[in-house]
């Protein structure tokens, strides 16, 4: 947990560099945007939160208000009676719980992991590098879902079953992690700190604390975001680990889905539950999130 | 990039020649975290999966394994629901794809402009991205709920005829498809922006002063600029719909993907042979099959890529 808070701090510095480039950038963007770009955007914009408005409405109405033959369209006041209901019927409060210490752990295992590896593929040279790193961008694409079965069967014979270390261990390395870490090493980390180390004697696990690490911290940030959203959103595997008695969000969301909860206006309020978080970190660091994204997207 | 590190580092190398044998060792230590959990959570699944599909695998049992041979897989071939759930996922595959990348490049264009509130309008459209699947899936199947959803209510008072989201095969897919096409279209345009703005500006002035018209910078500046993105994004999003799952599973709540199975994709096929049937072995056979099928349509992608750019020059 302190791990993803101290992220939490780092952020600022990310958010600067992205907002320099952004700068930079702007200055040479070529094209002015007339109301016509701005109509298309704000029409786009509609679109893609109206979806959120719609479940603050039906999150906040009786059943009998949202199959009227004219719907209520603006949110009434039984939301946080819904809200409630939610908690109370579908195990929300504990999968909210279990959803952080999940994805809390996982975040903080993936950074930690793909900082150490990123670091000696970008700046260490020792024999089967070339290989060990195809290994592990050939690898990157394959969708993980393809190796639930035997992955069940680990986990089951291991009696993990519906316990939380049986989502948080396969999680815990990413080895899209790793190649984005090396990425940004590769360019933000002169060789010559290395170096000016290693003459001075500091063995590699000194020289990656007080050199590496420093320098690392934006990468960092930004791979703690998107590892922290993705795995909070994870969905296949964690249905198949866990049951509705010991769940994640995203299990709660499935249990809800599949009928356990009879009443919309109450299936809604849980998914408002289960999504305010994600949209809470999205409200505060959404300029970073995007931030991260487009230089992941430059850099892969 | 990681050609001309090596090429500068011999020149250090000497002064430090007589190294402590830990310092040979100690990049492995590195990695190790890393690739010891990988190995066993990410490469063995994979390739083992192979191995379970030759094998009778029940769920309840599932530390007793007999073995089979191929059966898995004629069983599979057999199965018109398979043929019917690779149908699916191509059809699916198309309807959110297709529209999704061409939407996501025009915004992208629109926000490469000079605008007032280009921050705001970049974070709004990632946030489909960072809801999840499922709270996506429950909020839409409201929305395209039959009797009491709000698209149909706004068809009919538009005088238009209501559809019926979940029982046709067109309608439903397309139901489906709006979900993946709603979540990942900021995502994509996200990138392709990022592309764009990698594009010298000064190619846009020299076309500009050529007297090119906007359409004219943007099909033959723009696009050819982009094309590794783009490459990169179909790729990306071609094996995001081959395991399209989630989806189809909470649209109407049940594996089977629709009354008549008519959009059930290959993901929720693996999940109902697995968890539904309890047929791991079976499951397992149709994971395998799903990555042959990822493999073949990377090589498919990176051969027309390859072709393109022949063409081209």
């Amino acid at each position: 947990m302190t791990h993803v808070t101290t992220q939490a701090l780092d952020k600022p510095a990310a958010g600067k560099r992205s907002s320099v480039r952004a700068g930079g950038r702007r200055a040479r963007s070529p094209l002015h945007g007339g109301p016509l770009a701005h109509a298309v955007l704000i029409a786009a914009t509609l679109l893609a939160v109206l979806p959120f408005y719609w479940t603050l409405v039906a999150a906040s109405r009786s059943n009998a208000e949202l199959s009227a033959a004219t719907p209520a369209l603006t949110p009434g006041p039984n939301l946080f009676h819904h809200m409630g209901e939610a908690l109370r019927q579908a195990e929300i409060g504990k999968a909210l719980l279990n959803s952080l210490l999940v994805s809390g752990t996982v975040t903080a295992g993936v950074v930690l992991s793909s900082t150490l590896a990123g670091f000696a593929f970008a700046k260490l040279r020792f024999r089967g590098r070339g290989a060990l790193l195809a290994l592990t961008v050939g690898t990157m694409m394959i969708p993980p879902q393809l190796g639930v079965i035997p992955l069940f069967m680990v986990i089951a014979r291991l009696d993990l079953q519906n316990k939380l270390p049986s989502v948080i261990l396969p999680s815990l390395v990413s080895a899209f992690g790793v190649f984005f870490m090396r990425q940004y090493l590769v360019q933000a980390l002169p060789d010559e700190l290395v170096e000016a180390g290693r003459t001075d004697g500091a063995s590699l696990l000194r020289i990656f604390r007080s050199i590496v690490l420093p320098v690392a911290r934006p990468g960092m940030a930004v791979l703690g975001m998107l590892t922290f959203m993705a795995t909070w959103n994870d969905f296949f595997w964690p249905i198949v680990a866990l049951s509705s008695q010991n769940p994640t969000v995203q299990v709660a969301l499935k249990s809800l889905g599949q009928g356990y909860v009879p009443d919309q206006s109450v299936v809604m309020a849980g998914t408002l539950i289960g999504t305010l978080p994600v949209l809470l970190v999205f409200a505060l660091l959404g300029r970073q999130i995007v931030g991260g994204i487009m230089q992941g997207a430059v850099k892969g | 990039m990681a050609l001309s590190s090596t090429a500068r580092l011999p020149a250090a190398e000497p002064a430090k020649r007589p190294a402590r044998p830990g310092r040979r060792l100690a990049p492995y230590g590195f990695l190790a975290p890393f690739f010891v959990l990988f190995a066993a959570f990410g490469l063995f699944p994979l390739l083992y999966t192979a191995w379970v599909s030759l094998h009778r695998v029940e769920l309840q049992t599932s530390d007793r394994m007999d073995w089979l041979g191929l059966q898995n897989y004629t069983r599979l071939l057999d199965d018109p629901f398979f043929w019917n759930a690779l149908r699916n996922t191509f059809t699916i595959g198309v309807l959110s794809t297709v529209p999704q990348l061409l939407m996501a490049l025009g915004l992208a264009h629109l926000l490469n402009h000079r605008l007032r509130g280009r921050a705001f309008y970049r974070v709004a459209m990632l946030m489909p991205y960072a809801t999840s699947v499922a709270a996506a899936t429950l909020v839409f199947a409201q929305l395209f709920g039959r009797d009491y959803g709000l698209i149909n209510w706004v068809l009919s008072s538009t005088g238009l005829h209501p559809v019926d989201w979940q029982a046709g095969t067109w309608a439903s897919q397309l139901g489906v498809s709006t979900i993946v096409t709603w979540r990942w279209t900021g995502y994509n345009a996200l990138i392709y922006l990022a592309g764009m703005q990698s594009i010298p500006g000064e190619l846009y002035e020299s076309a500009a002063v050529d007297g090119a018209s906007r359409w004219q910078q943007f099909r033959h500046v723009t696009v050819p600029g982009l094309r590794p993105t783009i490459v990169f994004t179909v790729i990306v999003s071609t094996i995001g719909a081959t395991q399209l799952f989630g989806e189809p599973l909470l649209y109407e709540g049940n594996s089977g993907g629709g009354i008549s199975h008519q959009y059930q994709t290959l993901g929720l096929y693996l999940y109902e042979q697995g968890w539904t049937f309890f047929h791991l072995g079976r499951a397992a056979a149709v994971a395998w099959v799903m990555f042959l099928l990822i493999v073949l349509l990377a090589l498919l992608n990176a051969a027309i890529a390859a072709r393109r750019n022949r063409t081209d020059r």
